[in-house]
């Protein structure tokens, strides 16, 4: 995994002592709440219902164990005792006081960690396959080039005021499991005809209240051109994205208002200028990038291990959990756990600070202390040796923490909604419990087999509703929460924004509504049949049906 | 007729307050200072406007309440979770006690 | 108000005029809008006094290519410290046509952004405070950092050219 050198600790440290320097100016009075404000954004800092959050980031959800072992401390000592995970694979604290948050900071520092760029408009966090360097389906591990970008997208003097924020995401798998297409840049890596590995750049995908599917706008890029390109879109976007109005300001309403083909000739036209410069990346330096991400000593073992499989038989409890759980790993003998943040009835993507530490330390005794945070608001220890997983799992279940729902319609996206977020229309989370809590019975979910549902508290759609297989928007009607439903959305490589499927339902009747769709899709699935692939077959209309009737 | 408070944020530690009838800020909604009617809420907000109080709180701002049995309740639910925490976590927050 | 140049506060030398503006019978030093020297271009270049353009946001650079060494200064306003398009123009006019003059961030022009303009290629700063305090600013703002990522054309060494030079150092020793 990479570790900082002296240039990136120097960086972070610099930073952190600027932004002490600048809470004190706030706290004397020497600068305004107006000038602070983007200076506290910039350092992940907002002002939420309760209390100020803090949001951290975690580089294309890799964490060692000293570093979530340190999130874990970071909520006991500065927040109330947990944290919260998000689709972006960040972490955020709800409770930290502003004059304690430097403070909080340097110690984040300690562990190569920072919230630099978690707020604000310019180049966010990059994020990725949660099972880079261990699924069993990748091409390269995306990992070092992640590391590159952040590095180029870290303190970029050019793109640090864009028109609206800029989220890239990389694939280094076909099955992508990263949201690419919804990003404002998402690369795909995948093999030219001439047997070279490099990306497919895809623009213009986004969320929030105008969803869009991204475009591609070049097949291929080598590794070495990767970074000079991705400058030649930042720069378009920058100088021709619109600053008139901020819901029209994303990379995305460009792209549809003058199109892929002019987009394309802008990027390129940009691109020819400047891709010998300096941005290019030689082989060497990739190399040693490479070499950072190098797979830990894994042991020669058989793929087949006879303890696993006789505990498997044995124990149906942890066959469940490995059935919906564990994935397979590039390496024979070993497997990726993921650790579900998903207890029935609980809140989504919340861990406490004991419960971060425990993953930490299990993260040491299974996983070569790798452990990675997934956009669908889990955690996985990528490299776990199939021998070892029944006593992964058994001590993960004291924890509360072996939940058997990994991609089942219990596993549900929620963002924080108006439980805590200023900006919501209304709550999330208690409809996730809910949802969670009707849905219960684990035979009866592994009936229902995957069914992603996604919830926001409002139009932002930080909850991913639009590409949920059953998208849940919370909105507020005259005072009432009320809750708008779409089907058919869909994050992969086959990415889709969900369609309304007619008026929004009450918060007493949402969860009826749920149930009513999954009950449908059971009596006319096919064999084999997914929720969404039953929705593609038979379109809008039965679901329609279930819900509204002749209403 | 319509009944508002002040609230905002402290800036120190960013919690929720409301002005109170001294001129002080209290986490308690029902130590707040009522103004009845448009005119009255917008001195209110005037008073806790002023420059002065920037290094104090952020944000202030009005929101109208409703006089209850058990004391001042917000009459928008955003604002009600403002005053107690959470509603998925009532170990925290002011309703923690 | 004061502008800051090559560490020290300068004096205000040139009229800056709008649209309209008549211009000056004299050997005045002017700047004009891009708009208006694109229109006027053939009477502003035959002037006396020197010349400059103003780039507001939305504006191209690349329509000063060929009229750069009759320029001695370009102005690049910043109608607010948000709207980032200045920087790309920056660079453009530095690393892509090679600007020599001088590069002058107008408008609102605030300390925490100075670093970031400099790296872009400004040498010039207008703040809207006094003398001591804009040149506190400056001075302060651009030492607050001392390690870079990017490479652009402001001739900072970035870490990964450093990297390099320590692998190859320590290959060579060894
Ligand atoms: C709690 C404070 C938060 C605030 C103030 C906030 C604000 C916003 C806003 C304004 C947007 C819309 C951006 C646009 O359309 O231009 C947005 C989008 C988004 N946010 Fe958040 N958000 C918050 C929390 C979160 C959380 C907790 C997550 C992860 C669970 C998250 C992940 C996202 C994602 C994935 C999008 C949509 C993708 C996109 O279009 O960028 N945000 N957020
Ligand atoms: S979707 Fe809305 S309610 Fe949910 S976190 Fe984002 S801004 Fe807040």
């Amino acid at each position: 995994m990479y570790r900082y050198d002296d240039f990136d600790r120097q960086l972070v440290l610099e930073r952190t002592e600027q932004f002490r320097e600048q809470v004190k100016r706030r706290l004397s009075g020497d600068i305004t709440e107006d000038q602070f404000r983007p200076l506290r954004l910039m350092n992940g800092v907002y002002l939420q219902l309760h209390a100020y959050m803090l949001r951290v980031a975690v580089p294309y959800g890799t964490l060692r164990a000293d570093q979530l072992r340190q999130l874990g401390y970071i909520a006991r000592r500065y927040d109330k005792g947990y944290g919260h995970f998000t689709t972006r694979q960040n972490i955020q604290y709800n409770w930290p006081k502003l004059d304690e948050i430097p403070d909080a900071l340097l110690d984040l520092a300690k562990v190569e960690m920072h919230a630099i760029q978690t707020s604000g408009n310019c180049i966010r966090n990059t994020t990725t396959d949660q099972y880079a360097g261990a699924a069993a389906d990748e091409i390269e591990d995306p990992r070092p080039y992640c590391e590159l970008i952040r590095q180029w997208s870290t303190f970029h003097p050019e793109f640090t005021y864009l028109p609206r924020k800029f989220k890239i995401a990389v694939t280094g798998s076909p099955n992508d499991r990263a949201a690419v297409k919804v990003h404002d840049i998402g690369l795909r890596m995948h093999q030219n005809d001439a047997g070279e590995v490099g990306f497919e750049v895809i623009v213009g995908g986004g969320l929030g209240r105008t969803p869009f599917v991204g475009k591609t706008v070049r097949d291929f890029i080598g590794k070495n051109d990767l970074f000079s390109y991705l400058e030649a879109i930042l720069r378009v976007y920058n100088r021709f994205g619109r600053r008139d109005n901020k819901y029209k300001a994303r990379i995305k309403i460009l792209v549809h208002e003058i199109g892929v083909e002019e987009m394309q000739r802008l990027v390129e036209e940009e691109w020819a200028q400047i891709k010998g410069g300096s941005l290019r990346v030689d082989d060497a330096e990739i190399a040693h990038y490479i070499e950072q991400f190098a797979p830990p000593a894994f042991e020669t073992l058989s793929d087949d291990d006879s303890e696993f499989e006789r505990r498997k038989a044995e124990n149906r409890e942890f066959s469940n959990w490995v059935r919906s759980n564990v994935i397979a790993h590039k390496q024979p003998g070993y497997a990726i756990a993921n650790v579900s943040l998903k207890p029935i009835g609980g809140i989504p993507g919340d861990a406490t600070d004991t419960q971060m530490e425990l993953v930490a330390d299990l993260s040491e005794q299974y996983s070569f202390g790798d452990v990675r945070v997934t956009h669908e608001q889990n955690l996985v220890l990528p490299h776990v040796k199939k021998a070892d997983l029944f006593s992964l799992w058994a001590e993960l279940k004291n924890a509360n923490l072996a939940t058997a729902n990994l991609g089942y319609v219990t596993d549900i996206i929620s963002c924080p909604g108006l439980d805590y977020c200023a900006l919501a229309t209304a709550r999330s989370i208690p409809l996730s419990q809910r949802i969670s809590e009707r849905f219960s019975d684990l035979d009866r979910q592994h009936d229902i087999g995957e069914l992603k549902i996604k919830i926001s508290g409002c139009i932002n759609a930080c909850g991913h509703h639009h590409v949920g297989h059953i998208g849940i928007l919370g909105l507020d009607k005259r005072g009432k929460e009320f809750y708008q439903i779409t089907l058919g959305g869909d994050a992969s490589e086959n990415a889709e924004i969900g369609k309304i499927a007619g008026a929004g339902f009450s918060e007493a009747e949402v969860v009826d509504a749920i149930e009513s769709l999954v009950t449908k899709y059971l009596g006319i699935r096919e064999t084999g049949e997914r929720f969404i692939d039953t929705y593609r077959r038979v379109g809008m209309d039965p679901f329609k049906e279930v819900l509204y009737g002749d209403r | 007729m319509s009944l508002q408070v002040v609230t905002a944020n402290r800036l120190d530690d960013g919690l929720v307050v409301f002005l109170t009838a001294d001129g002080g800020w209290s986490e308690n909604i029902d130590q707040s200072r009522i103004a009845d009617g448009k005119e009255a809420g917008d001195a209110l907000l005037a008073e806790a406007s002023v420059p002065e109080l920037d290094t104090v709180i952020v944000g202030p701002y009005l929101i109208e309440v409703e006089q209850q049995d058990d004391g001042l309740v917000p009459t928008k639910y955003r604002e009600v979770l403002r005053t107690k925490g959470p509603s998925v976590r009532q170990d925290l927050g002011y309703q923690a006690g | 108000m004061a502008i800051v140049k090559n560490d020290s506060v300068i004096d205000q030398e040139w009229i800056t005029l709008d649209a309209e503006a008549d211009l000056p019978p004299g050997e005045e030093n002017i700047i004009v809008p891009l708009a208006r020297f694109k229109e006027e271009r053939e009477t502003l270049i035959g002037r006396n006094g020197g010349l400059g353009v103003q780039l507001n946001p939305g504006d191209a650079p690349e329509d000063l290519a060929n009229d750069l060494d009759r320029l001695s200064i370009i102005t690049v306003h910043f109608p607010a410290y948000t709207d980032g398009r200045g920087y790309s123009y920056a660079r453009v006019l530095r690393e892509r046509l090679g600007f020599k003059g001088e590069l002058r961030a107008i408008g609102d022009v605030l300390r925490d952004q100075i670093l970031y303009m400099h790296r872009c290629g400004f040498d010039a700063y207008e703040l809207k405070n006094d003398d001591d305090v804009s040149l506190t600013k400056v001075r302060a703002a651009l030492k607050e950092m001392t390690v870079y990522y990017q490479p652009t054309g402001d001739g900072r060494v970035t870490a990964a050219s450093l990297r390099e030079r320590r692998r190859a150092a320590l290959k060579s020793a060894s």
